[in-house]
């Protein structure tokens, strides 16, 4: 095989160093047309997210291993002494597993995340429309594209929430079903809430109201995001018309009081509400919860949740990881199939080239027949040629299993010396 | 003895428990949809299998126990194709389809009835049984939901533990406002069809015994489970009955329908002349 990977990512480089050897869909491009031209690189495909900067190729015959990992810090203009080891590189079965394991979301910073599988597709979509792709990263990407949405379809790596605001839009579900006739109030500006509000819209809440002590918070954030400020004197008035409520203040006493919860409650005729407390020391007065129809969840408890949701994930790893070496096999054998082919062609042109070469030499041998007779010997040469040929095409083809076959054909390559720059 | 429709409807049946189980656990929504297409083809075979017993016994389904029962199922699982198409809800299929599963088999299974002629009543008769079994069927379906609900709320309750927290299926069962609302539209289903099938027995027995008797014990039963079903209706949306509370008496109504026909049918069966 001739695939390999650079790049670096969350786990051996720092954030600043990431920042800096991230490419955007210009550089990318660059990148690949330098890699082309210049590095003798025949297919390309740059990945690059928040999280890792990786460029996936296939190399020419001529190409030299050791450049082609100088190249990313090269280009990012990054001195070597401050890669301090971050960059990495693989090869032929290594690189495929890692591509196939990056897409499946098995080696991103959250396990099993849902977005890394849409970058990979988005990465080998725009090197496939620039024409930096070939046959095998085609096969490739298509392939770990396949085993990411089976990984997330058959398993339940992605399917549980990861976060404690993500897995409080879920228990709204619980509660409510689809979120798009419901309404949300959000107490709090903060990184907490602004991660609360990012999930609602997401999962397309009808309407979202934020609300802080600090109204240019609350407005910011409430620009920011597309939705709607709510000054916070007015909160204690508007509180029925949250199916969810969401506090993350920073505030020492509880800024959800029990007698405002039960004012609200029963303005709601009962309908059931779902309180999000998310913050420390705790915004909503805890025996709240005994109210009818009213569910409230601590930070705590949603951390829980999570806790056991990461661990169930985990669980889910070697089920995913059957399946990746299913895909992986099947690329594989792909692979191998067309590594045969690609075999019997070199050996057929070296010995064409040698038969030709002999025939030349003894040419003064049959200067006395005519160029009828001349023209025999070649062609039962090239007849006796192809009938050599014949039995090791044949076996290659019907190699019991993918791994004989590239065992059978590394052989014919060395016996025959394929590989080496003499192709004389 | 079952024939080949009740093998069938069985073996479809079973594979649409098994994918609904599946989706309950997977979430994928293929599963669902094969444990939809599963269940939609069982109920038109059981619909058959009930046609080849009637002409095994020459009777009509509801003629004997075991036929009502498996008539019953077939009802019961026919309203909940209906509510989970219109409610787009298939995580309920897996607690359904084991009830469903389990009349069908004693209804085709258990007692073998020797072929008999039984009495010509009329079509009026019939729609009048049918009616009243489906509308029991809603209202048995209700229950379930109810109960779920009722499981779902105390979960939703209690503090998350890594025990309760576990089963991945806790996170495809359907939301509290859909079973409130799937159990509203299968008490409906009931309401109106009870009212429909009592109205047609009252004037069935008019047209043919020319008098009504209103101090029949199931008529006066009916009346109750009416009014019962109908408070249910009205309270369920409303201030302080909304949920679990409404839940709660959905399935205690039941369970009082249950009692109070095991009570009419064990020692007041002569007062209900056509049973």
């Amino acid at each position: 095989m001739r695939i390999v990977l650079v790049g670096l990512n969350h786990r051996t480089a720092s954030v600043a160093l990431r920042e800096r050897a991230a490419f955007n869909a210009e550089t990318a491009e660059r990148a690949s047309k330098e890699l082309r031209s210049h590095w003798q690189m025949e297919e390309v495909v740059v990945l690059s997210t928040c999280n890792r900067s990786e460029i996936y190729g296939v190399y020419g015959q001529d190409a030299e291993l050791g450049a082609i990992e100088a190249f990313l810090p090269q280009f990012h203009s990054i001195p070597p002494e401050q890669l301090n080891g971050s960059l990495y590189s693989r090869r032929d079965g290594e690189a495929i597993l890692h591509l196939f394991r990056v897409a499946a979301g098995l080696d991103s910073m959250l396990l099993g995340e849902a977005e890394i599988l849409g970058q990979v597709r988005e990465a080998y979509r725009r090197a496939a429309d620039s024409g930096a792709t070939g046959p095998i990263l085609n096969r490739l990407f298509q392939s770990a594209i396949e085993a990411g949405r089976r990984v997330r379809s058959e398993t339940e790596l992605g399917a549980r929430p990861m976060s404690a605001a993500s897995a409080g839009v879920r228990l709204a579900e619980r509660i409510f079903g689809n979120l798009e006739a419901h309404e949300a109030l959000v107490l709090g500006a903060g990184e907490m809430a602004e991660q609360v509000v990012e999930n609602f819209r997401q999962r397309g809440i009808k309407r979202l109201w934020v609300s802080s002590r600090t109204r240019e918070h609350a407005a910011a954030l409430a620009e920011r995001f597309g939705v709607e400020a709510l000054v916070w004197e007015e909160m204690s008035r508007e509180l029925a018309r949250a199916d969810v409520l969401v506090s993350s203040v920073s505030s020492p006493e509880p800024v959800v009081t029990h007698a405002m919860l039960v004012e609200a409650m029963a303005e709601r005729k009962n309908r059931s509400m779902l309180a999000l407390d998310l913050g420390v020391p705790r915004n909503i007065e805890a025996d709240s919860s005994s109210l009818y129809n009213f569910y409230l969840y601590h930070l705590d408890d949603l951390t829980e949740i999570v806790e056991q949701n990461r661990i169930a994930r985990e669980r889910e790893v070697p089920r995913a990881e059957a399946i990746l070496n299913t895909q992986i096999s099947k690329f594989e054998a792909w692979y191998a199939g067309r590594g045969a082919a690609d075999a019997v062609d070199d050996l057929r042109l070296r010995l064409d080239s040698r038969r030709r070469r002999v025939l030349e030499t003894h040419a003064e041998a049959f200067a006395h027949l005519g160029p009828e007779d001349r023209e025999k010997i070649d062609q039962l040469t090239a007849e006796l040629l192809e009938e050599l040929l014949k039995a090791p095409s044949s076996r290659l083809r019907h190699a019991r299993s993918w791994r004989d076959r590239v065992q059978q054909i590394e052989t014919l390559r060395g016996l025959f010396g394929l590989d080496s720059e003499d192709k004389s | 003895m079952p024939g080949p429709w009740s093998y069938i409807t069985l073996a479809l049946y079973l594979a649409s428990l098994g994918l609904y189980v599946a989706f309950l656990y997977s979430g994928r929504r293929l599963t669902g949809r094969f444990a939809t297409a599963a269940l939609a083809l069982g109920l038109f075979c059981h619909y058959f299998a009930l046609l080849e017993r009637s002409h095994w016994v020459r009777s009509v389904p509801y003629d004997d126990l075991y036929g009502s029962l498996s008539l019953f199922g077939w009802l019961l699982a026919a309203i909940y194709l209906g509510l989970e198409l219109y409610y787009h809800q298939p995580s309920i299929g897996a607690f359904v389809l084991p009830g469903v599963i389990i009349l069908f088999l004693i209804g085709s299974w258990s007692g073998h009835p020797a072929p008999a002629t039984s009495q010509e009543r009329g079509a009026l008769f019939a729609f009048h049984v049918t009616l009243s079994v489906l509308a029991y069927a809603g209202f048995a379906l209700a229950f379930l939901l109810s109960t779920v609900y009722l499981l779902q709320d105390r979960y939703l309750r209690r503090r998350p533990s890594p025990a309760n927290w576990r089963c991945p299926a806790i996170w495809r069962f359907p939301p509290l406002d859909g079973l409130e609302r799937m159990a509203r539209g299968s008490v409906r289903v009931g309401l109106v069809a009870l009212v429909a099938g009592a109205g047609l027995g009252i004037y069935w027995e008019h047209h043919t015994q020319h008098e009504i008797l209103l101090t029949d014990p199931k008529v006066l039963t009916t009346l109750v489970i009416l009014a019962l079903y109908g408070g249910y209706l009205r309270l369920s949306s409303r201030g302080v009955w909304r949920g679990a509370r409404a839940a709660l008496m959905c399935a205690l109504t039941f369970l009082l329908v249950i009692f109070s026909y095991a009570v009419v049918n064990v020692y007041l069966s002569q007062f209900h002349r056509f049973l």
